[in-house]
């Protein structure tokens, strides 16, 4: 079977999907990044291999989430994209005549607005932590409820306790005041959801028409809080695609197919053996000027000392920037 | 002839604001001193001694100023002004900074001439004072003549790099044209050399004018658009990828808002003819500007707007504000960045990545195919 492989490496989950010829997914891995890509990347790969009832043959690999250009090295990506595209794209795959995109993962958010299916506005938010996951995932813990019983909780409460969700800060004093007047559990988880969902569209969706059809996709969407709550603050009815929580994956995996569609070139997968590489990272300071700019380095070891470096960035300038040559120019 | 001061005067960096001071000051027989490039060090060190809650021009130049007094400067010229934007009271706080940490040095703050054009003359007699005004005045006259030259060259810069067959090589061709203007030192010899230059920037380099390129306008606050440094080289980094820039002010328009002849700039008549639809008044610094330029940059069938502004600016915020309604209206993409001291590059590079993508998409869907990445547009 032919096939091709999206990677979406965010800071908090890592994300792989293999599509079919006709984009229908075949095989799919969620699981946390825990600070480790590359690790991440190759026991997914790994994982993701093993999830194929038959063989696949890689045609193009698409890498896109805020380590695309480590993971595009690392297993040979032919489409390294930024995660706006690739959730855009894949949005509108899941739903052809698709107005809004709300993508709310582990550190960042991202609303994205489409018209004839094509993008036409989007902002993102990777400065306020109180409007990403990452706001969830702390007050649960703070709860001791686990982050995977929290859309359920939520779900029984009949209202939500108003919490404030401008800042994290404040919503923890917040519910924390809550709790100790004695209002339910459930009201206050589902009043998190509220808090989290008014922070997103004061902030991030802010002058920008959320029109239906509204697609729910990220991480967080595995939460049946947050679709009640974004329904009622929209009073509109949100879709939550089926695989909600790596569509990053998918739209990359698309990018790489309408690359390769367009050029003669064969892909620079490394194989789901990838894996079996040995990479090292290592780190310098420039000493070229004042700035002192921190050089990243990726080796691929080959018994020699410092490896075959296939990679370098960081700096502020591009004197030492070496792109890995297997990117297809498209 | 009196003698000349001794005073070894030094100034902010800010873009190509360098080029016209050298260049006056050279005229003038003043000693100077540049401060050094800005790096993260010279926004380390203008950020310790900075107010918290002021904005990244004024932490960077104060970075400038004790940089060039470590280095040996004793006289810190900065421009003053009157508007309802807080650059207007940053000499003053920056003197007052520099006093307070010990450092012996005079400061010439230089106010628009519309708050009184002989006190605008003293100053720089203050600076030479063994000239005469008449002469001093007629030396900056020349000076600011040519600067506008050096910024036509840096203009078509901005526009030529889309082009470019070889990645580099209009920046080349630009350093090598602003060469040949520096050693012009008559009316006549800069006329003339600045021809030269701007043909050195067409034909030195080998371009494709056939090429599909994107058009993208930046517009904002005037220290973010003209200091490649706090922008990240945000101009460079576009016109890399195959976008045509152009960029709403320019160093001499910056100088001189009120001119004719502006290189990129707008007189107070056509900021009013194109933003008194979303604004119809002035909030302070270039609040009213960015939205004019957004327009005329719309009617001049640009693919996109990139508006940079720093945190915590008053004017860009209003403007932030209303640029949404603007582009709905018009049609337009449009990103606004806003940058402080801790902005990462990342960040800024995935959004005008996806801003990117968005052009080229629309562009497609309008020559009717669906087809969201172009030949040409590479990988990012």
């Amino acid at each position: 079977m032919d096939g091709y492989l999206g990677i979406d490496v965010g800071s908090v989950s890592t994300n792989l999907v293999v599509l079919d010829e006709n984009e229908e997914v075949v095989a799919k891995i969620y699981r946390r990044t825990q600070g480790k890509p590359i690790e991440a990347v190759q026991a997914g790969l790994t994982e993701l291999e093993d999830l194929l009832t038959e063989p696949v043959n890689v045609l193009g690999v698409g890498a896109t989430g805020s380590a695309r250009h480590l993971t595009g090295v690392v297993v040979g990506a032919d489409a390294v994209r930024n995660e706006i595209t690739a959730h855009a794209m894949a949005a509108r795959h899941a739903q052809p005549d698709v107005r809004t995109v709300l993508e709310i993962g582990g550190q960042d958010s991202k609303v994205i607005v489409l018209q004839d299916g094509i993008p036409i506005d989007f902002a993102m938010n990777t400065v306020c932590a109180a409007g990403t996951g990452s706001f969830l995932d702390h007050q649960s813990s703070r709860l001791g409820i686990p982050i995977e019983e929290f859309g359920g909780i939520a779900m029984t409460a009949e209202r939500g306790s108003q919490i404030a969700g401008r800042c994290g800060v404040f919503a923890e004093s917040d519910m924390i005041h809550k709790q100790q007047v004695g209002h339910p559990t459930n009201e206050i988880v589902y009043g998190l959801c509220q808090a989290l969902v008014r922070n997103y569209l004061n902030n991030l969706a802010k002058g920008k028409d959320i029109l239906a059809p509204i697609v729910f996709q990220g991480g967080v969407a595995a939460n049946e809080g947050m679709k009640r709550a974004f329904e009622e603050a929209l009073e509109q009815e949100v879709t939550i695609p089926e695989h909600f929580n790596v569509m990053g994956a998918i739209g990359s995996a698309l990018l790489a197919k309408r690359i390769m569609s367009r050029t003669d070139n064969t892909t620079h997968f490394k194989g789901f053996h990838s894996a079996d590489f040995e990479y090292k990272t290592s780190s310098f300071g420039c000493a070229a000027c004042a700035n002192s700019c921190e050089i990243i380095q990726i080796a691929q070891e080959d018994g020699s000392e410092k490896g075959d470096v296939l990679a370098r960035w960081g700096g502020r300038c591009d004197k030492w920037d070496l792109a890995p040559t297997s990117i297809t120019q498209a | 002839m009196a003698k000349p001061s001794e005073r070894v005067i030094t100034i902010p960096r800010m873009g190509t604001l360098q080029l016209m001071l050298e260049d006056m000051f050279a005229r003038l027989d003043v000693k100077y001193i540049m401060p050094p490039p800005s790096t993260a060090k010279t926004l380390e060190v203008g950020v310790r001694h900075s107010p918290e809650f002021s904005c990244l021009p004024l932490k960077v130049t104060l970075g400038n100023f004790i940089e060039a007094i470590e280095a040996g400067a004793d006289t810190c010229l900065m421009a003053g002004g009157c508007g309802p934007c807080r650059f207007g009271y940053y000499a003053q706080v920056q003197k007052e900074i520099t006093k307070d940490l010990g450092y012996d040095v005079d400061w010439i703050v230089l106010e628009p001439p519309k708050k009184g054009f002989i006190s605008f003359l003293r100053t720089f007699k203050k600076m030479a004072p063994h000239r005469s005004i008449r002469y001093i005045w007629r030396q900056v006259l020349i000076s600011f003549e040519k600067a506008r030259h050096y910024d036509s060259i840096e203009k078509r810069l901005l526009h030529n790099r889309a082009y470019e067959l070889e990645v580099g090589a209009s920046e080349k061709a630009y350093t090598e044209a602003i060469d040949i203007l520096r050693p012009a030192v008559s009316k006549e010899e800069i006329a003339e050399l600045a021809e030269v230059a701007l043909k050195h920037m067409d034909e030195s380099v080998a371009m494709d004018k056939t090429k599909d390129v994107l058009k993208v306008g930046i517009v904002g606050e005037f220290f973010m658009l003209l200091e490649p440094v706090v922008n990240f080289d945000i101009e460079k980094w576009l016109g890399e990828r195959g976008v045509m820039v152009d960029r709403a002010v320019y160093t001499t328009d910056w100088i001189a808002p009120s001119l004719a002849n502006q290189v990129g700039g707008l007189s107070k008549e056509e900021v009013s003819k194109y933003a008194d639809k979303y604004l119809s008044h002035t909030v302070g610094g270039d609040g009213q500007q960015t939205i004019a330029h957004t327009v005329l940059y719309v009617e001049e069938g640009f693919d996109g707007i990139v508006h940079l502004m720093p945190f915590t600016c008053m004017p860009e915020t209003i403007a932030k504000s209303i640029l949404p309604k603007v582009s709905k209206d018009l049609d337009i993409p449009l990103l606004t960045l806003v940058v402080d001291e801790q902005t990462g590059k990342a960040g800024f590079i995935t959004r005008l990545e996806a801003m990117l993508d968005m052009m080229w998409a629309r562009r497609a869907a309008k020559a009717g195919h669906d087809d969201w990445i172009p030949a040409g547009a590479g990988t990012h």
